[in-house]
């Protein structure tokens, strides 16, 4: 008894405590009044057509998707050509490399963030969404060399080297061999580094001056308290999450098993 | 190809890597620190070797309560985190079907990709003096009058644990499916009860991969600002905090990069204490 029992329990309270913040946050962003608090009145989708109307919102959508999609694409490529020539090539001091790719990891982002705008302000360049992209790089970078590096088995090696024997240039095996072969780990870190970035706060507070990103436009609606409008845009930023998420796990890991 | 020409074509595919994270990474970190031993005169900046900010965090009560604060609320956050997180991958690792697993893992973590920012606000929403939990229990007659649950240390805390259960209970799941089912049954057939497997089995077994996990929540905890600042109100501030304090308000850098060397001071800190149960290659 108590063993179908206990787990069913604790499981149970496990799920209703992780879902808790995400169900007030949806439900209440169907509110018809002006707070996201019990009672539910309601259905209503008011707040979301006032959050679609809103041009700063809309504005800061659309710069995240920018600086999602541009620092995503410029991280894998960086770590898929470092993950190569580490594992391709004989290097002196691979572990070093290796190590020195990995760092920005396990540092917090707001040091990355404070370091980078120290040095921003001392050669005098204006802070803007590139800066903050600079900055989504270097998190996702590690991230990005990390994964493509693990998959790089030996079992490639030799269809690399067949290639070769073909008479395939090193571009050549490289752009129709190995990077077809990776595309599972390719497609996970290019996803994962979106994911990261479209949700990056501190970095983009930072290095953002009067464009910014959506996290940071959300932040600065904060201050004025709870409003169903934050529910309904932090809901649609649920969902985008939500369906990156769940268009990894059917792409890449329904093809690898 | 000889062994030089395929160093130089190495070179040539590693180098917009590592140029990126040079200048990008390694010179701002290097400027930083060079940062915390300069000082202000007025608005002017003085680079040299100063100690001037250093001993400022020793000397101002408030500076020196932020770091024990930071250190009490990740304490607090990891040790919890585990705790709840264990139970929850222990369930799903052994008391769900298989082709259930994935499937269940998925929906357990689905709220970890909320954004930082919204999951904070949400969890805001649930503890307001008229939220849900209050509202709840009023309702059910558990209590009179409503209880102070947002902008409290107990909101911060609520909030890290929800963020990092989900995502310990991911690297306690991968630990625990790892383990080859071969060592409960030895242990049931050496006469153990289920308490002793897990004291004396599993529980060694998956040490590693709980203190892999645990390091990580204490890294992300102790650097995070935004969690803190929305649930945790400004009774008291932790060390991220007073680093924004000092970059918005004053415009402090000296003083901010001084905190955050401290920062990295505490996080090298955990990982030494740690470091002989760390697996970090394998996360």
């Amino acid at each position: 008894m108590t063993r179908t029992l206990l787990p069913l329990v604790y499981g149970s309270a496990a799920f209703v405590f992780i879902y808790l913040p995400v169900a007030a946050l949806v439900l209440f962003s169907f509110q018809d009044g002006t707070l996201p608090v019990p009672p539910f009145e309601g259905p209503s989708l008011r707040w979301y057509a006032d959050v679609l109307a809103d041009d700063d919102l809309t504005a800061a959508l659309l710069n995240s998707l920018g600086v999602a999609l541009l620092s995503a694409s410029v991280a894998v490529t960086l770590g898929f050509t470092a993950a190569y020539g580490l594992a391709r090539h004989r290097l002196p001091g691979t572990a070093l490399l290796r190590a020195l790719l990995i760092a920005p990891l396990t540092v917090s982002y707001l040091i990355v963030g404070l370091g980078l705008l120290i040095v921003l302000q001392r050669i005098g360049i204006g802070l803007s969404l590139w800066t903050a992209g600079i900055g989504h790089v270097v998190i996702n970078l590690p991230l990005c060399f990390a994964i493509i590096y693990a998959s790089m088995g030996a079992q490639n090696v030799n269809a690399e080297r067949a290639a070769r024997d073909l008479g395939a240039r090193e571009a050549q095996v490289v752009l129709l061999v190995t990077v077809p072969m990776l595309a599972p780990a390719i497609l996970a870190a290019f996803f994962l580094s979106i994911t990261l970035s479209w949700d990056e706060f501190i970095i983009a507070f930072l290095l953002t001056r009067f464009d910014v990103t959506l996290p940071v436009e959300i932040w600065s609606m904060l201050r004025s308290g709870l409003s169903p409008r934050l529910n309904a845009i932090g809901s649609l930023v649920f969902l985008v999450s939500v369906t990156a998420v769940i268009l990894l796990e059917l792409v890449v890991f329904r093809r690898r098993s | 190809m000889t062994a030089r020409a395929d160093t130089i074509r190495g070179w040539g595919f590693a180098a917009p890597a590592l140029v990126w994270t040079a200048a990008f990474f390694v010179v701002p970190f290097v400027v930083m620190a060079a940062m915390s031993l300069a000082t202000l005169d007025g608005r002017t900046l003085i680079w040299g070797l100063h100690p001037d900010n250093y001993l400022e965090l020793a000397s101002k009560a408030y500076l020196a309560r932020a770091i024990v604060v930071s250190l009490e609320i990740t304490l607090t956050v990891t040790v919890v985190s585990v705790m709840l997180a264990y139970p929850l991958a222990w369930i799903i690792a052994f008391r769900i079907p298989p082709r259930w697993q994935r499937l269940a893992l998925l929906l357990a973590i689905l709220p970890f990709w909320t954004s930082y920012v919204v999951r904070s606000y949400a969890w805001l929403l649930v503890l307001a003096r008229d939220g849900v939990v209050n509202q709840a229990l009023l309702g059910i007659g558990l209590i009179d009058e409503p209880l102070t649950l947002a902008n409290t240390r107990f909101a911060t805390v609520t909030g890290f644990v929800h963020f990092f259960v989900m995502l310990l209970t991911l690297t306690i799941y991968a630990n625990l499916v790892q383990l080859s089912p071969n060592y409960r049954k030895a242990a049931a057939d050496l006469g153990a009860n289920a308490f002793q497997t897990f004291r004396h089995v599993v529980l060694p077994l998956t040490l590693p991969g709980i203190m892999t996990g645990a390091f990580l929540t204490f890294v992300l905890c102790i650097g995070d600002y935004i969690t803190p600042q929305i649930l945790g109100g400004n009774t008291e501030l932790t060390v991220p905090q007073v680093i924004m304090v000092q970059l918005g308000r004053r415009a402090d850098f000296p003083l901010a990069s001084a905190l955050a060397v401290v920062l990295m001071g505490l996080v090298t800190l955990a990982y030494l204490v740690m470091s002989r149960w760390l697996r970090l290659d394998r996360l």
